[in-house]
């Protein structure tokens, strides 16, 4: 399978990115690992003219604390790779959720490839590091003519494969707050090893995200009420699928989609109450 | 447009279409045939070559975004006077294969894996080639293989002619 013709232009800055950005308009997407951009463009589900490579930027690949005490947040720049994440020792320790999610993507070559910017940008709802930053809460931020703005999570995935940026923008970071000791729990359903999941949960600090529960990520607010409520695990994650609205396709029917979410939310917040 | 990859230790400049794939620029631009296109959607793995020190998949990958980089295939394994990697060899010494097509993706994300954990177990083998296929089923000496590759210490995880990257 091969593409339609485009244009291929590299660009080495966030700057040149915007540029390059502002130059070709709508019909111009940006290419960072290129693990879902180029499969849809082999299928031509996707017909950009332009391409703008922005995986050789150096400046958006980092992973660091940024602040004190309880505002400390953890800045990941967009450009970070899946094994790097997944390898990080300052996200290891400050917030362990997200590079054991970073490291059940796909697989290995996957990894090798794909970035946390680009999987955010996507906004595919199936995606794990998406559904992890939602449970975990914390912003987007993102680069355009006007300068920096910060999204939070939970008002960036609108819909399938819709964000809440606009085509002159690019992800350029993502400000996690960190969750040191704190319990944590990540449940991913897939029927072969390196699959999408057909239902997975993130659960952290009381809040709970499902992925392919609906178009886009979200989170299971029924559960999070409950809990906070003082509801046991067992009852707030039989309301996890309250409020969602699951596709029925090859893999599974809305209804076994809905029970993945009520019994993977509930593993998933065991987890996270589990000692570690 | 202009491009100049390093495959197997040697740099090429080629003009080339920026829709071309890697996997089919490394067979039909450099005639190395040994990497297969099996599924051509990133899930079998048959197209795994190493670029930078890094296993990918050479199918979803385009040439253009390897312009600089350093390839290496199943080809650019064997030492010039025939000796085999020390993954092919053992792949051989333990029949890690049946029908063939798979093994020059399973041989290269092997040596990847080797590269990041030089001695892995059987668990860890199994999970590191999740992202490679054998439609054949062969998964038991492929993991022997992998195993019996890490005794040869951290040889099994070097990529030839490839500058060292941090895996």
């Amino acid at each position: 399978m091969i593409p339609s013709p485009f244009d291929y232009v590299r660009v080495g800055s966030v700057d040149e990115a915007l540029s390059a950005l502002a130059e070709h308009g709508e019909d111009a997407k940006l290419l960072a690992g290129g693990h879902s951009l180029l499969p849809l463009m082999k299928l031509r589900l996707a017909v950009p003219t332009v391409l703008i490579d922005i995986s050789g930027i150096p400046e958006l690949s980092y992973v660091r604390v940024e602040g004190d005490g309880a505002d400390a947040v953890v800045a990941i720049g967009a450009g970070t790779r899946h094994h790097e994440l997944e390898r990080d020792e300052v996200a290891r320790a400050e917030v362990p959720l997200l590079p054991h999610v970073a490291g059940l993507v796909g697989d290995p070559q996957v990894r090798h490839r794909g970035t946390i910017g680009g999987t955010t940008a996507h906004s595919d709802p199936a995606s794990d590091l998406p559904t992890a930053l939602l449970a975990l809460g914390g912003t987007v931020v993102l680069q355009g003519p006007g300068g920096r703005r910060e999204v939070p999570v939970t008002e960036f995935w609108t819909g399938f494969f819709e964000t809440a940026m606009s085509p002159d923008e690019l992800v350029v970071e993502l400000r996690v707050p960190r969750t040191g000791s704190l319990g944590w729990g990540y449940e991913k359903f897939t029927r072969r090893a390196n699959d999408w999941p057909i239902v997975a949960a993130a659960a952290v600090d009381g809040r709970v995200a499902l992925a392919n529960m609906g178009g886009a990520v979200l989170r299971a607010t029924a559960t999070e009420e409950a809990l906070a409520a003082g509801a046991s695990i067992a009852d707030a994650a039989a309301l996890a699928d309250q409020g969602t609205s699951p596709v029925a396709d090859m893999h599974a029917d809305a209804d076994y989609r809905r029970h993945l979410a009520r019994l993977l939310t509930r593993r998933a917040l065991e987890s996270a109450a589990a000692p570690r | 447009m202009q491009v100049t990859i390093t495959v197997n230790g040697e740099q090429h400049t080629d003009d080339v279409e920026p829709r071309l794939l890697l996997a089919h620029y490394l067979r039909e631009e450099r005639g190395l045939k040994a990497t297969n296109i099996g599924c051509d959607t990133t899930s079998c793995g048959a197209c795994t070559v190493i670029v930078d020190g890094l296993s990918v998949k050479s199918c979803t990958v385009l040439a253009v975004q390897a312009a600089g980089a350093q390839v290496t295939t199943l080809e650019g394994l064997a030492a010039a006077d025939g000796e085999l990697h020390p993954v092919q060899a053992a792949f051989r010494e333990e029949h890690g294969l049946q029908c063939g097509f798979c093994t020059p993706g399973m041989v290269m994300a092997s040596i990847g894996l080797l590269a990041d954990n030089p001695d892995p177990s059987d668990r860890e083998v199994r999970e590191g080639l999740e992202g490679n296929l054998c439609r054949c089923t062969g998964y038991h000496n492929i993991v022997r293989a992998v195993r019996t590759a890490a005794q040869a210490g951290p040889a099994a995880g070097r990529v030839p002619g490839a500058q060292e990257v941090e895996a």
